[in-house]
């Protein structure tokens, strides 16, 4: 069994390109990855549902990290998905049998070692096989604290399930690493892509206007009498999820990401970065107190007040619009 | 609520099973550094309510099996935390055969090659799946 060690993340994807590139000997943070990856996002998109409710992401979509890491870094990866679910273990087989560490993409919902409170159906979990003895794989799941282990029949099953960002059995492992990363450029670059995304996209869902679209789109709710009893409280439930229960690293991603800016500034011995920290930070902190309140109205446990839910959205927005203000003119 | 690293939330969410997340939060320096959580209340309350709405469904879904108004099937598919969407995208049927096949007199004379489908789908035996068990 090869020498690995596990790392805990806070979001699954993040995690394994930090673990594999560290274990590979290119020592790279969780938070490190995230930011070189461009993964800070909002995107709230009415038309794709998730059990019934709009898709709310605060991050790029699954496989932007990965993709974005080689785009950065200079990094090659090895993909490799399957039609044969059989096929696909054989091949996990013989990459662990020469000595690889490989990257899997799987369904939450199907893998055994999860606690019932935290098994949805979502396909676009990210693990890393480091080992198998006898029947069972030796994983390191990003969100986890210790290394767990994880029967054949279930690992296929979580491997091959079907649905919606379905992995098709994705495997994935790096066949070529630089020696070192130029942060000097990489970073610049990475933030610009960034503030790309947040500031510079054409649609109104997207980026720090879709923020405010989605205060917007909580007051159209409360007018509906038909969505206002049952639907709007369940919504609420779901934006707070998407923010903070997927493995985000808290508020919605953006806590990794002022951790990226602050490791930047660091590296790069930059007090731009360090001030765009500080005001990412506080955007960040501005988003848990929207979690908070919003939370507590799904919950019934105080009255429902979508105006002040709208009001602390836009500051969300404000507060946002500040920090990637600073950061266009940093990466300009 | 703050981000300060001595003031992440600790609040023992029930939803974890015993398990810690991984957070960001800043020491006194500034610095980003990752901590442990055992839950935060606002995320408690949210994931509890998408569990509690999935254990009503459960409950009325095993409530009409029981009383013949629907087939086993539905109830093995909300236990499995799908919906009916889900269920025609992994087990490759038509959602109209699926609803068909939630009238208990049809579910009866299921072939055993359909049944094969819904087992591998639903990670259950086709010998539980002719029966109705809550736990299966």
């Amino acid at each position: 069994m090869t020498d690995f060690t596990h790392q805990q993340s806070a979001h699954c994807e993040s995690g394994v390109m930090s673990s594999l590139l560290t274990h590979h000997g290119l020592a790279m943070s969780e938070p490190m990855a995230f930011g070189l990856a461009a993964a800070a996002s909002f995107a709230l998109i009415p038309l794709v549902k998730i059990s019934g409710l709009p898709l709310v992401a605060y991050r790029m979509p699954p496989r932007a990290i990965i993709r974005g890491v080689q785009k950065s870094t200079g990094v090659r990866m090895a993909f490799a998905t399957f039609r044969d679910a059989e096929r696909g273990m054989d091949a996990l087989d013989a990459a662990l049998a020469a000595g690889k560490i490989v990257g899997l993409q799987t369904s939450v919902f199907w893998l055994p070692y999860f606690p019932e409170g935290m098994r949805f159906h979502f396909n676009a979990h990210n693990i890393v096989v480091y080992g198998r003895e006898r029947d069972e794989y030796l994983i390191s799941d990003p969100v986890f604290e210790t290394p767990v282990r994880c029967d054949r029949q279930s690992l296929m099953k979580a491997r091959f399930a079907k649905g919606a960002l379905a992995a098709k059995g994705l495997q994935y492992f790096p066949t070529h690493l630089p020696p070192s990363v130029d942060y000097e450029k990489a970073i610049p670059a990475a933030i610009k892509r960034n503030v790309r995304v947040m500031t510079g996209a054409p649609l109104p869902f997207v980026g720090v206007r879709g923020i405010r679209y989605m205060g917007k789109q909580l007051l159209k709710l409360e007018r509906d009498a038909a969505k206002r009893e049952r639907y709007l409280p369940l919504y609420l439930g779901h934006i707070v999820r998407m923010q903070e229960e997927i493995g985000t690293g808290g508020a919605g991603f953006r806590f990794i990401y002022a951790a990226f800016l602050r490791e930047a500034s660091r590296l790069l011995n930059d007090a731009h970065l360090k001030e765009a920290a500080v005001a990412m930070t506080e955007a960040g902190d501005h988003w848990r107190l929207f979690a908070l309140r919003a939370s507590k109205m799904c919950k019934g446990r105080e009255a429902m007040d979508v105006a002040l839910l709208d009001n602390l959205l836009n500051g969300c927005a404000d507060r946002e619009a500040q920090a990637w203000k600073m950061l266009a003119q940093y990466s300009r | 609520m703050s981000v300060d690293h001595s003031q992440v939330p600790q609040d023992n969410s029930h939803t974890y099973g015993g398990h810690r997340k991984l957070l960001y939060a800043t020491d006194e320096r500034g610095d980003y550094v990752a901590v442990t959580s055992s839950g935060w209340e606002a995320e408690t309350l949210a994931t509890d309510s998408a569990l509690d709405l999935l254990a009503q469904q459960q409950e009325a879904a095993w409530q009409r099996a029981q009383r013949g108004e629907t087939s086993p099937l539905e109830y093995y598919m909300v236990y499995r935390r799908m919906d009916i969407a889900l269920l025609a995208q992994t087990s490759g049927l038509f959602r109209w055969r699926i609803r068909r096949h939630f009238r208990p007199a049809i579910y009866a004379r299921l072939s055993e090659k359909i049944l094969l489908r819904y087992a591998e789908a639903l990670g259950i035996e086709t010998r539980v799946l002719k029966t109705l068990v809550r736990q299966p």
